[in-house]
């Protein structure tokens, strides 16, 4: 049954937006939400990874052979991860430094290799752009909102360009707001996602 | 020596793997439910990180080092992670059959183990010398099987707790896991 390529798009945004309802891929989202920029950040940096190889793979499917797909994938995958390692530590180092280990990680990110095997490998361009675009979007959202609610229980404030001093401090609105600092460390990562899950749950269940 | 238990101690406990660093969840995740198959990945894991932590190094020092290919480092560690595994794999089931069928699956799944690509990329940053860098891996190991056997512990007794609806399954897990990572936070001032 081939979905139309609207439908391609949008079910990266609720129906199978990555973290929440495939649980897959969970390191950087519960390693760099600290701040909303390291969200949106890390989101952007695993949408291209993600556009890109999904572009490729799907061009390449006819010609790589089934029994060693699975080393080019991660052949492929690893090349753009580079591509945006260096891309950052020339544009956008600071990002580059408060996201650290997980910028190389993305090569070992479930979602992006997920999305090569399950659905580029098997269908044309425009519908595998299109999933890597959605599932992108979806996954940058999620790690945007999952770090804003840290970032602002966590600290008290919003950032989200720390250079361009593009913030929001809470203290300014509400004086007596104490910041919860518990949100900012890690054990306040994984009771913070598995509440989101909760509430998604939800909202969701039909 | 005393270097050396305040690395292991340091990565088992203050900076464990899996709960302050947040490598190697979906594994964590997803094997937990268990505890057979919690020791079978945590014996699985502490097999192979070993051996990828030494290799990785050596690579890493003695052909991207002296050829200016640092910026390969990503591209060509997932490639030794990925032949080791495989290589690993059929050492095993000719030589010890019984470890090999004792790992069984999660052999293959820990080519995407990001705590083995994780803990490689990390001992390249801190710039570790040799033994350094193998007594951390070992450590970060040692840390993910912990962590891993206490938690697929816990879980097996919730199954038996009455959860709300919308928290069942992998919601409430990572609220457990939220609590795990809470008690080994405690360790923070050991170090």
């Amino acid at each position: 049954m081939a979905k139309s390529l609207t439908q391609e798009f949008t079910k990266g945004l609720w129906d199978e937006v990555p973290p929440f309802r495939l649980v897959l891929g969970l390191c950087p989202v519960l390693g760099v939400t600290t701040t909303l920029e390291n969200g949106w950040g890390m989101g952007l940096a695993t949408m291209f990874v993600l556009v890109c190889s999904n572009f490729l793979v799907s061009l390449l499917r006819k010609v790589i052979p089934s029994k060693v797909r699975i080393a080019c994938f991660i052949i492929i995958i690893a090349t753009f991860v580079i591509v945006v390692e260096l891309m950052m530590q020339a544009y956008a180092y600071e990002l580059y430094i408060s996201l650290g280990v997980f910028i190389p990680l993305i090569v070992v990110n479930c979602i992006v290799l997920g999305r090569a095997e399950a659905f580029a490998s098997k269908n044309g361009i425009v519908p595998s752009l299109l999933d890597g675009l959605g599932i992108g979007i979806g996954f940058t959202l999620s790690l945007s909102a999952l770090a804003a609610i840290r970032e602002i229980i966590g600290n008290g404030t919003l950032t989200l360009h720390k250079k361009a001093e593009i913030m929001f401090e809470l203290a300014n609105y509400a004086p007596s707001f104490e910041p919860f600092a518990f949100m900012v460390q890690p054990p306040g990562a994984f009771i913070c996602l598995g509440l989101m899950l909760c509430v998604m749950n939800l909202i969701g269940n039909k | 020596m005393g270097d050396y238990v305040v690395i292991l101690i340091t990565t088992i406990f203050v900076q464990n793997i899996l709960l302050a660093q947040f490598l190697g969840n979906c594994p964590f995740l997803g094997t937990s439910k268990k505890m057979e198959t919690a020791v079978g990945m945590a014996m699985a894991v502490v097999f192979v990180l070993v051996m990828a932590g030494v290799i990785t190094w050596m690579v890493y020092y003695w052909i991207l080092v002296p050829f200016e290919l640092k910026y390969l480092k990503t591209i060509a560690f997932i490639l030794v992670i990925a032949s080791l595994v495989q290589f690993v794999e059929m050492f095993l089931k000719k030589s010890i059959p019984a470890l090999y069928a004792g790992l069984g699956i999660f052999l293959p799944l820990i080519t995407t183990n990001c705590a083995v690509f994780g803990a490689c990329i990390l001992n390249i940053n801190k710039e570790l010398n040799f033994q350094k860098a193998l007594v951390t891996s070992f450590g970060y190991a040692v840390g993910f099987g912990l962590a891993l056997i206490l938690f697929a512990g816990v879980r097996e007794r919730i199954l038996l707790a009455r959860v709300p609806k919308p928290l069942q399954d992998t919601s409430i897990a990572l609220v457990t896991a939220g609590v795990l990572s809470l008690t080994f936070f405690a360790f923070k001032g050991i170090v």
